[in-house]
C-alpha cells in the first residue's frame, strides 16, 4: 500500500480516485468510506457507481489483478 | 445509443458570446445545430431569437437585413420583429398572422459572456448559469479570446480534463516534463454535477508562460485544480510560487500568483465547437505587456489544441463503428466528464418538431 495521505471518506454524493504516488494504481474511496485500489479508471470508476453494490465500508482495500491499461 | 438528435446535452446554458460581442449589429452564432440572432436593444439588453425570418427563411443577420430601432427587418420581404421575437410588421396587409413569431431564447450576461438556454424556456433557471466571476470582478485582468474548433465537443472536454497533454502538445508554452509525471487526485460531486481533478508539483520547471508574466526565474510549486462544470464551464485554477511557498493557515496566499483559466465548450453543431478561452490574473493588473503576452501565448496554445483535435475528428470520422480506446490513470478526470455529459445527453428531452417559432421564452430574472 502507498504512503499517500489519506483524507476523510469524501462527503454524499463525493466519490474520490487517487492517484497513489509512486505506483500506477489508482485508489477510490466512495462517500460510503469503502475503498478500492484497482489499475485503471475504469475499473475504478464502475466499482465506485456500482455503490452499494461491492461496497463495505471501512474495509481494507481490496487489490485487483495489474494490467497494463484498461480497455474500453 | 446515442442519436444525432440528443447529441449534446439540452436544457441546458451554453456560452452563445462575449458580452463586446454583442452590440447594435445584428449578429448570429449557431449553438448546439440551432441559429441564434443576437442584437442589443437601445437600452442596452440582448436579445436572442431565432435567426430565421418566419416567413421564406432568410437568415435575419445576413444583409440586408437590418436593425431599425429596435426592430429588425428581414432584407428579404421586409417582416419585422420586435426584441421579443414578435412580427410586428408584414409587407402589404395590415393584418399580421398571428403565429409570425420568432423563437425567442432566455438570454442573460454573466462575468463577461453571454449566456443562451437551449431548451424548454419553461426550465430556464438563471440560477443554474455557472460562474466565472473573475472574468468580471475587481482584482483580476483578463485576456480572451475564441477559436472554430472543427471536432465535437467531447473531443474539448477530453482535452481539458486531461492536462497531461500540455508536455507533449504545448511544450515551450506551457508544458513541462513534470505536467505528465505528476499524479492527480480526480473528485466528482454527482449530485452537483462537478468533476475535480488537482495535480499539485512541488518542484517543477517554469514554463514561459508563467516565467515571463510573473517574473520567477526559479523552479516552482505549480498547482492546476480543475473544476468542470458540464456542459459548458470549465475553470483551471493555477497556483504558481517558488519552490516551497505555500498558502497560510488563513488561505491567504500573498506569495503566489494565481491564474484562472476559463474555457467556455460550447457546441455549434455535432461536429463542430466554438472554443471560448479565458486568462484571469491576479498579479501585473496594470501591465499592458503582460496583457499582450498572455493573450498571445494563449491563443497559440489554444491553437494547438484545435489543430490537434481538428486531426483527431477527422480521423475518428473515418474509424469504423466500435472503435476501442485504452483509457490510462491520465484519464480518470476525463472519464468521469464523459458519464456526466451522457447523464445529461440522457435527461435532454427529445427536441420539439420545427424550431418553436411562436413560442416566447420566459423572461428570466437575473439572481
Amino acid at each position: 500500500m502507498s504512503a499517500a495521505p489519506r483524507r476523510p471518506a469524501p462527503a454524499a454524493g463525493l466519490l474520490r480516485v487517487v492517484w497513489l504516488p509512486g505506483s500506477d494504481r489508482l485508489r477510490g474511496c466512495c462517500h460510503c468510506g469503502a475503498e478500492l485500489v484497482a489499475d485503471g479508471p475504469v475499473q475504478v470508476w464502475e466499482w465506485l457507481l456500482a455503490h452499494p453494490v461491492g461496497h463495505r465500508a471501512a474495509v481494507p482495500a481490496t487489490a485487483v489483478p495489474t494490467t497494463a491499461g484498461t480497455v474500453r | 445509443m446515442v442519436s444525432a438528435m440528443t447529441e449534446f446535452p439540452r436544457e441546458q446554458w451554453y456560452v452563445a458570446a462575449y458580452g463586446r460581442e454583442i452590440g447594435r449589429e445584428l449578429f448570429s452564432r449557431t449553438v448546439c445545430g440551432e441559429s441564434i440572432l443576437f442584437w442589443r436593444t437601445g437600452a442596452g439588453e440582448v436579445t436572442a431569437t431565432s435567426d430565421r425570418c418566419v416567413h421564406r427563411r432568410f437568415p435575419l443577420a445576413e444583409p440586408p437585413s437590418r436593425l431599425v430601432g429596435d426592430r429588425v427587418v428581414c432584407g428579404y420581404h421586409g417582416f419585422s420583429y420586435g426584441a421579443d421575437g414578435r412580427c410586428v410588421a408584414v409587407p402589404g396587409q395590415t393584418r399580421v398572422p398571428r403565429t409570425a413569431r420568432l423563437r425567442s431564447y432566455p438570454v442573460l450576461e454573466r462575468d463577461s459572456f453571454v449566456w443562451v438556454w437551449i431548451g424548454d424556456p419553461e426550465r430556464a433557471d438563471a440560477a443554474a448559469i455557472p460562474r466565472a466571476r473573475c472574468l468580471d470582478a475587481p482584482g483580476y485582468t483578463v485576456v480572451s479570446g475564441m477559436e472554430p474548433l472543427e471536432a465535437g465537443y467531447q473531443l474539448l472536454v477530453d482535452n481539458l480534463l486531461d492536462l497531461s497533454h500540455e508536455t507533449y502538445l504545448h511544450g515551450g508554452y506551457i508544458g513541462t516534463p513534470e505536467v505528465a509525471d505528476t499524479p492527480i487526485t480526480t473528485e466528482v460531486d454527482d449530485e452537483a454535477g462537478v468533476v475535480y481533478v488537482s495535480r499539485r508539483m512541488a518542484d517543477a520547471e517554469c514554463p514561459p508562460f508563467y516565467a515571463r508574466s510573473t517574473g520567477l526565474s526559479g523552479r516552482i510549486t505549480r498547482w492546476q485544480d480543475i473544476e468542470y462544470r458540464p456542459p459548458c464551464l470549465y475553470q483551471l485554477h493555477s497556483r504558481i510560487a517558488p519552490v516551497g511557498v505555500l498558502p497560510n493557515a488563513d488561505l491567504s496566499d500573498p506569495a503566489a500568483f494565481h491564474v484562472e483559466v476559463v474555457y467556455a465548450i460550447t457546441p455549434e453543431t455535432g461536429h463542430s465547437t466554438h472554443d471560448f478561452w479565458a486568462v484571469a490574473r491576479d498579479f501585473a493588473l496594470d501591465d499592458a505587456g503582460v496583457s499582450e503576452f498572455l493573450a498571445e501565448q494563449n491563443r497559440i496554445v489554444v491553437l494547438q489544441d484545435v489543430a490537434a483535435l481538428n486531426v483527431l475528428q477527422r480521423v475518428l470520422d473515418t474509424e469504423p463503428a466500435g472503435y476501442q480506446e485504452l483509457s490510462i490513470n491520465i484519464d480518470t478526470g476525463g472519464l468521469a466528464a464523459r458519464r456526466l455529459l451522457a447523464r445529461l445527453v440522457e435527461r435532454s428531452e427529445p427536441r420539439g418538431t420545427g424550431d418553436g417559432a411562436g413560442r416566447a421564452a420566459t423572461p428570466v430574472t437575473a439572481r
